[in-house]
């Protein structure tokens, strides 16, 4: 539904986006990844029409974005929720929005309702809201057009962990009722749990994208984290079966799939009482992508190993 | 990542967005903030105070050359000062306050958007002419029961009514082009006032410097755009020679800080 082909936007001799091509599709809630100024924003506002692009173009649906008619009742947009006049209410806001799209009034308190503003919230000017309500409200604003596409720029930041899950639900159920969203974070945890599809940008250039599996199958080879009634009969069993064996806290980290572990257990009969996946999650991924983008490099982290990286 | 189907928008159902609605909007926005409600409610007190402070001083002094157009004019002159700064806002404040963005995403035709901003500026300029109108004929029917002797009208409709309103929709137009030039609210109104006193003045003493009769004084005729607007209270008498000033000042103080203006807003980045 969005597509981005070749999108290359250049600010003199800096390149904020570099030549990035993705695709959204609906039904799907795909997450933009990267750290701060890894170009996600910019790449938005281009989507838009807000930023004009040096190269590339991107297409909702198969128009650009100025050639949609009445732009806000199909593509929904929240690039910065505190950008708006801070001398007008909430309920102001929705409903001069809702008056440009073109709708009735009663949709304006639908949305209040759907983002839980109350009516005395809704009657404060924007300067007092704090962050978090004025997320909701620009995700108020955002639907209030029913849109079949959403951009959403970092539309968890300043909610509470409640605000989130709530955020979530509702991005979820509006994917599963076949529309498009696209949101932006720089916080992986907010993202991977509702996003089907994930792209990782640094540095103006993606580094990744698929959905979770194919990331982590990516993400280097397995290690497993085990912990046994018995971790020295087990770490024997595992040596024998030629894994390599370091003992990690009160467990033991093995360079095998849980699967070897549990089978090597089973044979030392040695009872397990805790056997999961250790090897780098989507965050080690993440940090290592975009590791040479970061503005501060954990002196521990190693370089992205080229196997490591996936296209 | 599996490639997308091609899955379009059906738009066939959708109009674009009609300017009288984008009018609807500009005119909301123009008294729905705090800002802009109280300075549309300044405008209404200062005018109000003023126009008693007239009164008082026509009755007490008994004043004899007292008419409408005496009352009309202090309205007429508090409107002006303060009607170009709500041009200004009308423009700054999408970029102060960054609301340009949603504006702009809910209109992409952006030259549209000026469109609806200038319209809602001239349509706001009309308003005060008939504000400080009613105003002068309410403050006159006052004074004349208060046992003054005033006249209902005695100048040309042309100089009392159509110099007003171009003199006012001229006066908002050089505001309007200021924050189209500047979209900033302090800086275009620093330099609308600039305009208004100091600029006024540095003719003064260019004239005073080369004398009345040098091609200083030649030149100021056709730059000097207050001189120029002044003779619009006088419109009945203007010649072609004033009518030539007029335009051409205005071209200069109002088109060209509008033109660049314009093309700021409609290519700039909108952050």
């Amino acid at each position: 539904m969005i597509k981005v082909e070749g999108l290359t936007r250049k600010y003199g001799s800096f390149t904020a986006v570099d030549d990035v091509s993705f695709t959204c599709q609906p039904g799907r809630v795909t997450g933009f990844l990267g750290p701060n100024g890894a170009g996600k924003t910019t790449t938005m506002r281009v989507m838009v029409g807000l930023t004009p692009a040096t190269k590339g173009q991107v297409t909702i649906g198969g128009l650009r974005y100025h050639d949609i008619p009445n732009p806000g009742r199909h593509v929904g947009v929240l690039l910065d929720a505190s950008a708006q006049h801070g001398g007008r209410t909430g309920r102001e806001v929705l409903t001069i929005g809702a008056m440009t799209m073109g709708l009735p009034d009663s949709r304006v308190d639908e949305m209040l309702d759907l983002v839980s503003l109350t009516a005395s919230e809704a009657k404060r000017r924007l300067r007092h809201y704090s962050l978090g309500m004025k997320q909701r409200l620009g995700i108020a604003h955002a639907l209030l057009g029913d849109p079949q596409v959403l951009i959403l720029d970092e539309p968890a930041n300043g909610l509470d962990p409640a605000g989130i899950r709530w955020m979530r639900g509702l991005l979820k159920s509006y994917a599963d009722r076949g529309g498009t969203v696209l949101l932006s974070s720089h916080l992986l945890h907010e993202v991977e749990q509702i996003a089907d599809e994930m792209i990782l940008i640094g540095r103006g250039k993606i580094v990744a994208q698929g959905d979770r599996a194919s990331l982590l199958a990516g993400a280097g080879p397995a290690q497993t984290l085990v912990t046994s009634l018995d971790n020295e009969v087990l770490s024997t069993a595992l040596k024998e079966a030629g894994h390599v064996v370091e003992s990690a806290g009160q467990g033991l980290c093995v360079h095998a799939p849980a699967v070897e572990v549990g089978r090597a257990a089973l044979s030392a009969q040695v009872v397990l009482t805790d056997l999961r996946d250790g090897g780098a999650g989507l965050e080690d991924l993440f940090l290592q992508l975009t590791a040479d983008t970061q503005r501060e490099t954990p002196p521990d982290l190693a370089a992205p190993t080229p196997g490591g990286t996936i296209a | 990542m599996t490639t997308a189907p091609a899955i379009h928008l059906d738009v066939t159902n959708t109009d674009p967005v009609p300017l009288s609605r984008l009018l609807r909007v500009e005119f909301r926005k123009s008294y729905d903030t705090r800002a802009g409600f109280w300075l549309l409610f300044s405008i209404g007190v200062i005018t109000l105070i003023a126009e008693v402070i007239t009164l008082i001083v026509a009755i007490t002094q008994d004043l004899d050359n007292v008419s409408l157009g005496t009352f009309t004019a202090v309205a007429a002159v508090v409107t002006s000062f303060l009607l170009p700064v709500l041009a200004i806002m009308l423009v700054t404040t999408e970029w102060t306050q960054r609301s340009a963005m949603v504006t702009f995403s809910l209109e992409s035709r952006r030259s549209r958007v000026v469109w609806s901003k200038l319209l809602v500026a001239f349509v706001l300029s009309l308003a005060s002419v008939v504000f400080a109108i009613v105003v002068g004929v309410v403050c006159n029917a006052i004074f004349a029961a208060a046992g003054g002797t005033t006249e209902w009208w005695n100048q040309d409709v042309r100089d009392g009514v159509i110099g007003f309103v171009i003199s006012q929709s001229l006066g908002m137009l050089v505001g309007f082009a200021f924050a189209a030039l500047f979209l900033n609210t302090a800086a275009a109104i620093v330099v609308y006032f600039a305009f208004s006193f100091i600029v006024p003045t540095l003719f003064e003493v260019g004239t005073a410097v080369f004398g009345e009769h040098s091609w200083f004084a030649d030149l100021r005729k056709w730059i000097d755009f207050n001189t120029a607007q002044n003779k619009l209270f006088e419109l009945s008498t203007m010649s072609g020679a004033d009518w030539a000033h007029l335009v051409v000042s205005s071209l200069i103080w109002v088109g060209i800080p509008l033109v660049f203006g314009l093309r700021r807003i409609l290519r700039a980045e909108v952050k």
